[in-house]
């Protein structure tokens, strides 16, 4: 039974502490076992394997495919391609929005970049299907490409809605004592989940199965079942175990090319890929070249913020990387003007990616607040609390709890940031250059509808069900804590299944949002089953269940700016006779609402700071001009933070909760990534003099900056 | 893949036996870096030969302090054995600074010396790349070339050696031996190349790589006496702390005498198509002051050979800096 209260819910009758304890994972054995079974480990009879063909040319047409050769070697059972699959239908909107076009896979003969699927090898066994699909002749025509993106190109415009403004920016620039006009840019970044994807698909009694890895079970299965013209009932799509996701793991090329093959063959068929296809076909965060203007009073206060962050999408499908977003919510200034750009290319379509736009506009926002507190000679944590706002400074609508000015004032007490001289390059230690630096960051606090239900067992334990995503955050573990407070028992009590979507539609793992939206149904439905089991002597052999669905509770939510909050601190070190930079310390502290789990929240947003150490220092994927596509796309090209450059992370919260929330949740997914970078180039530029505005802070970078610091005509200023 | 065959031997007569003259067979060492190129097509064997239980696992004393290391002696034990920490520090060091801790374990010093480039365009069999497939060209010449070659390299290839073992063993005049079965009635036959000598040069021809000749197993490696050696570091630059390829590396050894420098090797990792012994540095060093002028001349003596790109010309600043850094350092403990 489904229904949908309309009162807020009231907090459980009894509480048994389990929100706010530190668990370990309730997998956690099975996972460190190795038991634990991922999506391309689980054994199917008959399965077959497939393998992706992808273009190697940047823009085309496929002129003609070999599938008799293929088809003549060992164990080759099929070959799909544009020139016999099945129709699908791309014209629908799902659970995120329209349908992308680069699920229509095999739907035509154009090539609209390097790695576009052209076609699915199956055979026996995954080394016979991986043998023919590299041995597969492809020939193209090929047409001119142009996969070369840079700041204010040609052809970038401003997509509908993207831009947002207040006031006059450029009479407030033109009164302001002090202007900084900064460009910045950073690279093309990938998800690099330790688990690749894989998806197996089968019929089984009529029903489209698929065994995978994802972040939305039933997101999956809905857009498979709108592009393969089915009823959402005769698809079953489950991940019980994802090895990261980080927005890549939704609904991707693989998936459709399996069931394809599943149809044709009638048997499983499963497509794992390659770390190489992960980087081509399950997207990417898109490059971007950002400008932030700001200008202010001698006092430090803003009379101008200008933010226009650019990106780049692929010809097929606009998506774009709000990078701009973060200043609307974060500095109060007169005149406000704030507008996402894009440019098309023949590159792939780029997708979520951990914090999208946050994480790339907050390197641009903060590293020029730091270079408006060196021009004005004002603290940096100063100048933020300056310009600290009451409302949404472009919204005027209230904040639902913010707390950044407790998370500066703690953390600098905890990094030890009183007393710290401002003036760059004064601290050295041997061959290294010390410099301590500061940002802030706030991500959106989001709440979605989801459905759970909660059934009493007869033996008086209490299973879960919700189509939830575990993608190694440790969402099973919240939300069994969730429901053993809500039902009055112990989590050891509570069993909960996710992952299957028979269990009805919910949240992905996605926006910071899933322990929020999830456990707010499962709340809901727990208080329901309580209200209903107090009505009976005993339990019937069935149990009882309780289902609810929490769309009305969700829409009635008022309209307040939701954020997190935090305040990131880092201390680098510096060589700059080799360009190495190490990051020494990093200490964010969050607020972040309230903390079901202290053990995997840390480890949530150490995992955040952890990943703004790679992109401040690391991670940049290279596309080059001539193919446009991936050179060195395996981690021994593409780098991210290895232990040896993770130091002291610190990661701590103030604890205040959300009050609209019946738990006090905020979410704590993406905020750590945020203003990371930044903090980071801020203390480089502490250390050593030096600004540097585009990501990563490459050896190669910082030799050649020194370079021109040394040279009489120094570089390293574009204000103006 | 390519389905392959495969056979363990345990003696280098059969090793040598079994690969014969079929290029079309490997040699497997550790694996790890023939298995991953395997994997992603670069390589294709049709057989494998694992010689991991040959009997080439000890480090033996020659005469008059060097060493003779066996082939399938791991990188794990090649660091960890006392002559060579003692004798050769910055062979040591050099093993410890690549790779991971369980691929050291794997890793061996024959396959060590084979290991092919990481350029990118190298490992992946969708692009051209001269050195996998001749006469495809090299587009890292104008495209991603920010560790390409300063020294030796062509038009046909600029692709830099990987190995951080090979830059100490340059530095100490390594001497590589190797068995083929090229004797009478198909017995094995030693033979042995300098490593000067062992790899050739780019040219035209960056697919050729050693001078071994074919179905050649390397034996093992002669460090000859070098007391200067026992006065040596290793120190890589790389774009993370650790599990990265060197975009810089140096091998310095040096011995000073009343403010002159006695002997000094110098050898450049990430520079060259091979561990790059630079030997003009060396001749600008020896007998001429210790100090930081004199050491920066030496690497600018080196340095002046440089070619480079668009985008790989911070090697120059970054060599020249390490040789400085590290001769003082170096000079610094001596006088301690």
């Amino acid at each position: 039974m489904t229904t949908a209260p309309t009162a807020p819910t009231p907090p459980a009758a009894t509480t048994t502490g389990a929100v706010g304890t530190a668990r370990s994972r309730v997998e956690g054995v099975e996972k460190v076992t190795g038991s634990a079974r991922y999506a391309s480990e689980l054994p199917f009879t008959d399965l077959a394997h497939g393998w992706m063909v992808l273009s190697t040319v940047a823009r085309g047409r496929v002129h003609a495919i070999d599938t008799e050769s293929a088809l003549a070697m060992p164990g080759v059972l099929t070959v799909v391609h544009h020139g016999n699959a099945p129709r699908v239908n791309t014209d629908y909107v799902g659970q995120l929005g329209p349908a992308d076009p680069t699920l229509g896979v095999f739907q035509s003969d154009r090539i609209p970049h390097v790695g576009w699927p052209v076609a699915l090898v199956v055979a026996e066994t995954s080394e016979q299907a991986r043998e023919a699909a590299e041995a597969l002749d492809v020939t193209y025509e090929t047409q001119p490409h142009d996969t070369a993106f840079h700041a204010d190109r040609p052809g970038t415009y401003t997509p509908e809605n993207a831009e947002v403004s207040k006031g006059d920016v450029e009479a407030e620039l033109a009164a302001s004592a002090v202007v900084v006009d900064a460009r910045y840019t950073t690279p093309e970044q990938h998800h690099s989940a330790m688990e690749p994807h894989a998806a197996t698909a089968r019929w089984d009694a009529g029903r489209l199965e698929l065994v995978d890895s994802n972040q939305g079970s039933m997101w999956v299965a809905d857009e498979l079942a709108k592009l393969f013209s089915l009823d959402l009932s005769a698809v079953r799509v489950r991940s019980e175990h994802v090895g990261g996701a980080f927005g890549s793991k939704g609904v991707r090329p693989h998936h459709v090319a399996a069931v394809m093959a599943a149809t044709e063959l009638q048997r499983p068929v499963r497509v794992a890929l390659t770390r190489r296809q992960v980087f081509a076909i399950t997207g990417y965060r898109s490059p971007t070249a950002q400008r932030v203007r700001l200008g202010a009073e001698p006092d430090g206060r803003l009379r101008a913020f200008e933010h226009v962050a650019q990106c780049s999408t692929s010809t097929v499908r606009e998506f774009i990387e709000n990078s701009a977003l973060y200043g609307r919510v974060l500095y109060e200034a007169d005149a406000h003007r704030t507008v996402n750009t894009v440019t098309r290319l023949d590159i792939p379509t780029p997708t979520f990616l951990r914090a999208p736009g946050e994480a790339p506009g907050s390197f641009a926002v903060e590293s020029a607040l730091d270079e408006l507190a060196e021009r004005l000679g004002i603290d940096p944590i100063a100048l933020r609390v300056r310009n600290e706002p009451d409302v949404g400074p472009v919204s005027g609508l209230p904040f639902a709890g913010r707390n950044l000015l407790a998370c500066y004032e703690e953390g600098a007490r905890r990094f030890g940031w009183a007393g710290r001289d401002p003036r760059p390059r004064t601290r050295r230690e041997g061959r290294w250059l010390l410099g301590t630096g500061v940002a802030a960051c706030a991500f959106p606090s989001g709440v979605a509808p989801s459905t759970a239900s909660v059934t009493a067992e007869a033996d008086g334990t209490y299973t879960v069900r919700i189509t939830a995503a575990d993608v190694g955050t440790g969402a099973r573990t919240a939300l069994t804590q969730i429901a053993a407070d809500e039902l009055g028992t112990t989590p050891e009590r509570v069993r909960v299944r996710i992952a299957d979507s028979d269990f009805g539609p919910a949240w992905v793992s996605g926006g910071s949002m899933g322990t929020r939206s999830w456990g707010w149904a499962v709340i809901a439905a727990s208080r329901e089953l309580r209200e209903r089991v107090a009505l009976l002597t005993d339990i019937p052999a069935e149990g009882v269940t309780a289902r609810v669905n929490t769309a009305d509770l969700v829409a009635s939510l008022a309209q307040k700016e939701r954020y997190s909050y935090g305040a990131q601190f880092a201390e680098a070190a510096v060589d700059v006779t080799t360009g190495e930079v190490r990051v020494r310390r990093l200490l964010g502290v969050f607020d972040a609402g309230r903390i079901v789990n202290p053990l995997t929240t840390r480890s949530q947003l150490v995992g955040g700071m952890t990943w703004g150490i790679s992109m401040a220092l690391h991670e940049e994927a290279v596309r080059d001009q001539e193919t446009g596509g991936h050179v060195g796309a395996d981690f021994a090209g593409y780098h991210f933070a290895a232990n040896a450059d993770v130091p002291v992370i610190e990661a701590d919260w103030l604890g205040e909760v959300d009050p609209d929330d019946p738990i006090g949740i905020k979410g704590v997914g993406e905020i750590g990534i945020v203003g990371t970078a930044a903090a980071i180039a801020n203390a480089v530029w502490h250390a050593t003099g030096v600004r540097h505005r585009d990501l990563p802070i490459r050896p190669d970078r910082v030799l050649l900056a020194e370079g021109d610091a040394q040279a009489p005509d120094r570089g390293d200023r574009t204000d103006a | 893949m390519r389905e392959f065959g495969y056979q363990k031997v345990l003696d280098v007569p059969d090793a040598v036996a079994a690969l014969g003259a079929d290029p079309d067979a490997r040699f497997l060492g550790g694996g790890t870096n023939l298995v991953d190129l395997m994997k992603s097509g670069v390589e294709r064997p049709a057989r494998l030969v694992d010689v991991r239980d040959l009997p080439l696992d000890r480090i033996e004393p020659t005469p008059g302090g060097g060493l003779r290391i066996g082939a399938t002696v791991t990188n794990s034990d090649l660091a960890a054995h006392p002559d060579v920490r003692r004798r050769y520090p910055a062979l040591a060091q050099a093993v410890l600074a690549g790779a991971s801790g369980q691929l050291r374990n794997m890793a061996t010093v024959g396959g060590n010396l084979l290991q092919r480039t990481r350029c990118g365009y190298f490992t992946d069999v969708t692009k051209a790349c001269n050195k996998r497939n001749p006469g495809s060209g090299c587009p890292a010449v104008e495209g991603e070339h920010r560790n390409a070659a300063l020294f030796g390299a062509s038009r046909h290839c600029v692709a830099v050696h990987p190995s951080d073992m090979g830059v100490a063993l340059a530095a100490f005049d390594a001497v590589v031996h190797y068995e083929t079965a090229d004797g009478p009635g198909g017995t094995p036959r030693e033979g042995e190349l300098a490593l000067d000598a062992f790899y050739l040069p780019v040219g035209d021809t960056p697919h050729l790589e050693t001078a071994l000749p074919p179905g050649a197993l390397i034996t093992g490696v002669t460090l000859p006496p070098a007391p200067v050696a026992a006065h040596s570091r290793y120190r890589k630059v790389r774009e993370r702390a650790s599990y990265a390829f060197a975009i810089g590396s140096l091998t310095a050894a040096l011995d000073v005498e009343d403010g002159i420098v006695r002997d000094a090797r110098l050898a450049f990792g990430a520079v060259a198509s091979r561990p790059w012994r630079a030997r003009a540095a060396e001749r600008a060093l020896i007998g001429g002051p210790a100090d930081g002028d004199a050491y920066a001349a030496a690497a600018d003596a080196e340095l002046a050979a440089a070619e480079t790109l668009r985008d790989n010309a911070y090697k120059v600043p970054l060599m020249r800096n390490l040789v400085v850094a590290q001769l003082t350092e170096l000079e610094q403990e001596a006088r301690r």
